[in-house]
């Protein structure tokens, strides 16, 4: 547990808590960012470097950017989402969030992960990478490119302005 | 003894013939009135012949002769029935298909404007019918069956008139009084066959009435030391007094006056009200045989039957003085010779009540016929109050009805019933029991004579009070100037049988005048000769002197008090009522008789009754109405667990089925945030099963 | 406290305030916000694993975890663009209320 491992997590954290706790919607659009940011340092920090500026270029930039866009195009009457008021539907949701938590981390204590020692990171050049997705990943590659594609279209037709007939 | 002479055998016809009209008068219509009259009047003659051929017979051959036959088999015994000839038998078939047959001729005219003629004449030809196949009865079992149909008769033609709840009342009331009697005629009956295996009265030894059987009873000794010839006797005697109106079952026949007049002459004067006398007379052997026979004193059971008709003929007698309805008095005047029969019998024997009784029923039915005459002349009049002055009007009626009112008075020497009356007398004062029968007999023929002529008086003597019709007009007259208020003499067909009848009322003294007692030697099945000398002897001078004072007597009074001094109208109040009020409301309340049975009998009868109906109702009816409510409770019970339990059970189960359903429902209400909490959640909770699982 | 355990419990941590933010916040645009953060934590765990697991050298989980964020651009996308499409028929984005209007 190196130190720029514990200030990125707490970046995240941060970041991401923010996001949920938020009143104003842009606020939290912006928190996400950061926590997002955060999430490619972690992975820079464990040794991913393409996947860590992957989810930069990904999700920073067109998600997060995404999300702002859909906040503001959706402004009016609701900007004040309240935050997390205390009334007891509130309460389960946490409660469920809390206990999955706990779940999670027994099991983590009581797993192997406790155990093992700290290995030195594997060597995954970008050249592995494409050779892995053209070879043994190319079915995967092609499906996931249809998928964005029809995701594309079916985003802009679900979002189109309908025009409708005599209304 | 059985014999082959015709009539004997063919004596059934007699009573056939009437029985035989009566059957097809009930197919007929209303209107064919004079095929049901004709009918009925040609069996009637018919059985007056067949009875004149065996009255002959019985004069040439003055013996009993029955036939038996056997009629119904129980078990290994035989019921017999049968009928007879004898002189008694005769002499009571002439009379009452003779007097029939004049009241039937007389029905004609009197039913003339009623619409149920043909009902009437068939009713009565039944009633002759059931009256001859009494008369004729060898059998006690056949005598009660026609007893009783005499007795049905009766009710129905006294309720003719059935929409008058007055007739329908009397009719029920004679009935039932008569059907009390008719009780101990039946316990008699029971009881004799009981003792004695046989109801036949002769049957060659073995009859019930015959030496062997009448031994039997007299030695056989019951309870209170009384035997059962007595006894039986007794039981007997009570039927009688039922159905001859004797003290206390005589109730019913002044009422049974609401029936048509015709009905009262024929079934209330002349023979059904006989037929008491007439069974005391045929079970006679039965009434006169006692153990102490051999000293000469009669039989209890005839003691009673001498005091009964004692008290009767003096009870109804002093009743009648004070009636006011033309046709009560002649009923309580019934009542009161029917006494006087029993006295006779009672002391003197068959011979003598049997006289009186021939000699009643002619004179009887003459009144009554002119009473009739007299209601139908004065359009259905009935309150003597409300005539008088008759005899210009209706001089035929008034002449026959005088005849009648002498007869039954007993005037001296030319009358039967001086005859009659006087035969009674002279063996009520030679009985040596008592003499109180013969004072009282003596104290009832004053007071006959007194209220006879109180009613001749009333009825045809004085002024018409009814109206305002003044008395100096000529019958003529009136007629001419109001036919509704004038009195008219009745037709023909009425009038005649008057004359005949009245013509009887004087004859008929001469046949038992102790000159020549024919009829007692008839009856007795012995020679009677012509003897002036026998008028002489054995007090019989001084008896007819001082019965015939008593007879002048008696019309003296009545005349001085109501012939002198007739009252004026019909509201006057009578004259004796003015002198003694109390007394003669008592009398012409007849001694308060009905009232008393009214608040005794009845009322016990009444409680009875409702006791029988609570008993019906709610001990007998208990069970089913127990197991009604028990099955009531178990349907309820049923019900209820059905309502309660099941239906609402199987509500209940589809409520919570329901209600389930609403709150799983609420599991998909839309809200996504919901669906992911739970998500969520089972995730927790299947991780937590994962993880356990492997350590565990 | 292994590299990798604490790896999976900042993952773990992660997940459940993205979880709680799902579950519980009302605009529908921060419970696609809080999704997001799951599949993060999700491929965080993947990254840990594929670090400090033992078959260091295959790339399985760079790829996978590639192909996730993909997935969750594309998921994104069409996701907001339905809460556009919504928010123009209804012109509210609170769940709440759209599950209201939907009842």
């Amino acid at each position: 547990m190196s130190v720029p491992f514990l200030i990125l997590a707490a970046v995240t954290l941060v970041g991401a808590c923010a996001a949920m706790l938020f009143r104003g919607l842009v606020h939290c659009a912006l928190a996400l960012a950061v926590a997002f940011a955060g999430f490619g340092a972690l992975y820079l920090n464990l040794g991913a470097q393409f996947l860590g500026l992957a989810q930069l270029l990904v999700y920073v930039g067109a998600i997060a950017v995404l999300i702002v866009f859909v906040v503001l195009l959706t402004r009016g009457g609701d900007n004040d989402s309240p935050p997390l008021s205390p009334a007891p539907r509130q309460f389960t949701g946490i409660l469920v969030a809390t206990a999955i938590f706990a779940i999670l981390a027994w099991a983590i204590f009581h797993s192997f992960a406790i155990r093992t020692p700290g290995i030195p990171a594997p060597q995954a050049t970008i050249r592995q990478l494409g050779a892995a997705l053209m070879e043994s990943y190319a079915l995967p590659l092609e499906v996931i490119g249809l998928m964005l594609t029809a995701a594309l279209i079916g985003a802009i037709i679900v979002a189109m302005k309908e025009k409708l007939g005599p209304q | 003894m059985a014999s082959t002479v015709w009539i004997v055998r063919y004596l059934w016809l007699i009573p056939a013939l009437p029985l035989l009209a009566a059957g097809i008068g009930a197919l007929l219509k209303q209107g064919q009135r004079r095929f049901a009259a004709a009918l009925a009047i040609a069996s009637m003659s018919l059985s007056f012949v067949l009875a004149m051929l065996a009255f002959a017979q019985a004069l040439l051959h003055p013996e009993r002769v029955f036939l038996n036959f056997p009629w119904m088999q129980f078990g290994s015994e035989w019921v017999k029935l049968g009928w007879m000839l004898d002189p008694l038998a005769a002499v009571m078939m002439v009379m009452v298909t003779f007097v029939g047959l004049l009241i039937f001729i007389y029905s004609v005219g009197y039913m003339h404007h009623d619409e149920n003629f043909t009902r009437f004449f068939c009713f009565l030809s039944l009633f002759a019918g059931a009256m001859l196949g009494l008369l004729i009865a060898n059998s006690l079992l056949l005598l009660f069956m026609c007893w009783e149909v005499v007795g049905l008769t009766s009710y129905l033609l006294i309720g003719f008139w059935y929409e008058r709840p007055a007739a329908a009342a009397a009719a029920k009331k004679a009935f039932i009084v008569t059907r009390i009697g008719d009780l101990g005629l039946l316990l008699g009956m029971v009881w004799l066959y009981g003792q004695t295996g046989t109801l036949l009265f002769y049957d060659h030894g073995a009859g019930c009435m015959e030496h062997s059987a009448l031994s039997l009873l007299a030695t056989h000794t019951v309870s209170f030391g009384m035997a059962a010839s007595t006894g039986i006797a007794l039981l007997i005697f009570c039927g009688a007094v039922g159905k001859s109106g004797q003290l206390p079952l005589h109730v019913w026949l002044p009422d049974a006056m609401e029936g048509p007049t015709p009905v009262s002459a024929l079934i209330h004067a002349a023979t059904m009200v006989a037929a008491g006398v007439y069974l005391v007379a045929r079970v006679y052997p039965l009434m006169s045989v006692s153990p102490a026979a051999s000293t000469g004193a009669p039989s209890s059971a005839l003691e009673v039957v001498a005091w009964i008709g004692a008290l009767t003929a003096v009870f109804a007698a002093l009743v009648a003085v004070a009636q006011d309805d033309i046709k009560r008095i002649l009923a309580y005047s019934t009542i009161s010779q029917l006494g006087y029969m029993m006295i006779g019998i009672g002391v003197g024997g068959v011979a003598v009540g049997i006289f009186h009784l021939i000699a009643h029923a002619f004179f009887k039915a003459l009144l009554f016929l002119g009473a009739g005459s007299v209601i139908h002349g004065c359009m259905g009049e009935q309150d003597i109050r409300e005539m008088g002055g008759l005899r210009k009007w209706m001089p035929v009626t008034f002449a026959t009805y005088a005849v009648g009112a002498l007869a039954l008075c007993g005037f001296p020497l030319f009358f039967s019933g001086f005859w009659s009356k006087d035969a009674i007398l002279h063996a009520a004062h030679g009985w040596n029991v008592s003499q109180v029968p013969f004072y009282l007999g003596s104290v009832g023929a004053l007071l006959t004579a007194f209220y006879m002529t109180r009613q001749v008086c009333y009825v045809f003597f004085g002024t018409r009070r009814k109206g305002a019709v003044p008395d100096p007009i000529a019958p003529s007259e009136a007629a001419a100037s109001d036919p509704l208020e004038a009195a008219h003499e009745s037709p023909t067909t009425m009038t005649a049988p008057l004359v005949l009848l009245a013509l009887f009322a004087v004859v008929l003294g001469f046949i038992g005048t102790p000159a020549w007692p024919w009829l007692q030697g008839f009856l007795e099945m012995r020679h009677a000769s012509w003897d002036f000398r026998q008028l002489a002897e054995d007090g019989l001078p001084q008896l007819m002197l001082a019965s015939s004072l008593l007879v002048f007597a008696g019309l003296g009074l009545g005349w001085w008090i109501y012939g002198r001094r007739p009252i004026k109208h019909a509201a006057d109040p009578d004259t004796l009522e003015r002198l003694q009020p109390a007394i003669f409301h008592a009398l012409h309340q007849g001694l308060y008789v009905d009232q008393f049975y009214a608040l005794t009998i009845q009322r016990l009868a009444w409680w009875a009754a409702s006791f029988a109906n609570w008993l019906e109702r709610w001990v007998w009816n208990g069970l089913p109405l127990a197991l009604a409510a028990l099955i009531q409770g178990l349907g309820w019970m049923d019900f209820s667990l059905d309502r309660w339990v099941v239906n609402k059970g199987f509500d209940e189960g589809c409520n919570s089925v329901a209600g389930s359903g609403r709150l799983l429902s609420r599991l998909q209400d839309g809200s996504i945030q919901n669906y992911l909490r739970l998500v969520g959640a089972a995730l927790a909770v299947l991780a937590l099963f994962l993880l356990l699982g492997r350590r565990g | 406290m292994t590299p990798l355990a604490g790896c999976l419990l900042v993952a773990s941590m992660l997940f459940a305030v993205g979880l709680a933010g799902a579950l519980t916040r009302r605009n529908a645009i921060l419970v696609l916000v809080g999704i997001e953060l799951m599949l993060n934590a999700a491929n965080l765990n993947f990254v840990a694993f594929w670090r400090f697991g033992p078959h260091a050298g295959a790339v399985t989980g760079m790829v996978f975890v590639l192909f996730s964020i993909g997935v969750a651009a594309a998921e994104a996308a069409v996701g907001l663009a339905l809460i556009l499409a919504v928010y123009r028929h209804t012109k509210t984005t609170d769940l709440r209320q759209l599950i209201r209007r939907r009842q």
